[in-house]
C-alpha cells in the first residue's frame, strides 16, 4: 500500500520479488544494493539460514529521486522460494504495490516456475490482490546457463498479460535495473490514475 | 489493482507526533515508533542515535505478521501485544488496527508501566488514524489533482 506523506513530502511504495527457490531473488535485491550510492539505500536486511536461504525475508528501502518535491522511497522485498515457506510469503505480500517474477530460465526449473507463479496467483487472491491489474513485470533470469530454455518459450509459457519481460543475469546485473525500473514505472503510473 | 494510497496531511502527522512524544515521556521510554502493518515507517519519537529507522519498522511490521499468523493457527484471532525482553533493552508492541505502536525501553522503565500507557495512547493514535482513513478515502474518490499532475516526464526523470 502507497503511503504519502505530506509533512515528510514523502512516497514510500512496496515491490516484491517472487519467484521458485534459487531462482535469484536475493541475488537481485544484493546487485541493486552493491550498485546504489550510500545516500539513496537503506541496510540491506537479510532473514535467511545459515545456508544463506531467505527464511522470511530479504528488505531493501531504495530512494529513487523526488517527483513534484515529493521523494519517492521504494521498499524491495523478496519472499522465500520453497514451497514449505508458503505461509511467509503470504504475509510478504500484504500491501503490495507492484511484485517482479523471477523465472529460472533453467530446462529442469520450468516446473518450479509454473508451481511459484500459480502459488503466487493464489496469495494474492487471497490478500485481495488481482494479478492481472497489479504493476507486474517477468524477468526471465540465469540467462548465462547452458540449459536454458529459450526466452520466447519461457515467455509463451509464464506470461499472464501484457507485462514487460526482461532478460536477466542476476549475478552480473544484466537486465536487474531494467525490471526495477519497469515495475518503480507502472507502480507511479498507477498512483497518478488514482 | 493494489490498495488505496493512504495519505497522511501535514495536520495528522503532526498529531500523531505529539501524540508519540507524549507516550515516550509519560511512558520513560527511550524511543516510540508508529509502523504501518504493511512494515512502512509512519513517524517515530526519542532516542533513535545510529538506529537504522526504516529497517526497524520493516522488522516490527514482519515479527507482528509472524506471530499474529501464529495465533490463528492455535485458534487465537490475534495476539494484541508483543513483547521483547532484553537484558538492557526491550520492546512493546500494541496492535492498533492496521498500525503498530512500538514502544522501545530500558532500565529507566517498566513494562506495566509502558503497557498502560501505551494503550491511553493507542485510543488517541486509532481516532487520527481513523481520521486519515477517510480523508484518504475521500482524496481516492475526487479527483487526486496532485497525482494527476504527475507527467511521463516526471515519471521518467527519476531513472534517467
Amino acid at each position: 500500500m502507497t503511503f504519502i506523506n505530506y509533512a515528510s513530502r514523502e512516497i514510500n511504495c512496496k515491490i516484491v520479488y517472487y519467484g521458485p527457490g534459487l531462482c535469484g531473488k536475493t541475488t537481485n535485491l544484493q546487485y541493486i544494493y552493491d550498485s546504489t550510492a550510500p545516500q539513496a539505500k537503506g541496510k540491506l536486511i537479510s532473514l535467511a539460514t545459515e545456508t544463506e536461504r531467505t527464511l522470511f525475508f530479504d528488505f531493501m528501502p531504495l530512494e529513487l529521486g523526488t517527483v513534484r518535491g515529493f521523494k519517492t522511497r521504494f521498499h524491495l522485498y523478496t519472499v522465500p522460494g520453497q514451497v514449505y515457506y508458503d505461509a511467509s510469503r503470504k504475509l510478504i505480500l500484504k500491501g503490495v504495490d507492484g511484485v517482479v517474477f523471477v523465472a529460472d530460465s533453467q530446462e529442469e526449473r520450468m516446473d518450479a516456475n509454473i508451481e511459484s507463479l500459480y502459488n503466487l496467483e493464489e496469495n494474492l487472491e487471497a490478500q485481495g490482490f488481482d494479478l492481472m491489474k497489479l504493476p507486474y513485470v517477468l524477468q526471465l533470469n540465469k540467462r548465462d546457463l547452458p540449459n536454458v530454455v529459450p526466452a520466447e518459450e519461457l515467455t509463451a509459457e509464464l506470461m499472464k498479460k501484457e507485462e514487460p519481460v526482461y532478460e536477466a543475469v542476476a549475478t552480473t546485473g544484466d537486465g536487474v535495473f531494467d525490471t526495477l525500473k519497469a515495475v518503480a514505472k507502472q507502480v507511479l503510473t498507477e498512483l497518478r490514475k488514482g | 489493482m493494489a490498495d488505496a494510497p493512504v495519505i497522511i496531511s501535514e495536520v495528522h502527522f503532526e498529531r500523531l507526533k505529539h501524540i508519540l512524544a507524549k507516550l515516550c515521556v509519560e511512558s520513560a521510554a527511550r524511543a516510540v515508533f508508529l509502523v504501518d502493518r504493511d512494515g512502512q515507517p509512519i513517524t517515530y519519537h526519542g532516542e533513535i542515535g545510529e538506529m537504522d529507522t526504516t529497517s526497524f519498522a520493516s522488522l516490527a511490521a514482519g515479527n507482528v505478521a509472524a506471530t499474529s499468523s501464529m495465533a490463528r493457527l492455535i485458534g487465537e484471532d490475534e495476539f494484541p501485544a508483543v513483547v521483547h525482553e532484553g537484558e538492557k533493552e526491550s520492546i512493546f508492541i500494541s496492535v492498533i488496527g492496521r498500525s503498530l505502536l512500538v514502544v522501545v525501553f530500558d532500565q529507566r522503565s517498566t513494562l506495566g508501566l509502558v503497557k498502560l500507557r501505551t494503550k491511553k495512547a493507542s485510543y488517541e493514535v486509532s481516532a487520527v488514524l481513523e481520521e486519515v482513513a477517510s480523508e484518504s478515502e475521500a482524496q481516492k474518490s475526487s479527483d487526486n489533482s496532485f497525482f494527476a499532475e504527475i507527467t511521463d516526464e516526471d515519471i521518467d526523470s527519476l531513472f534517467s
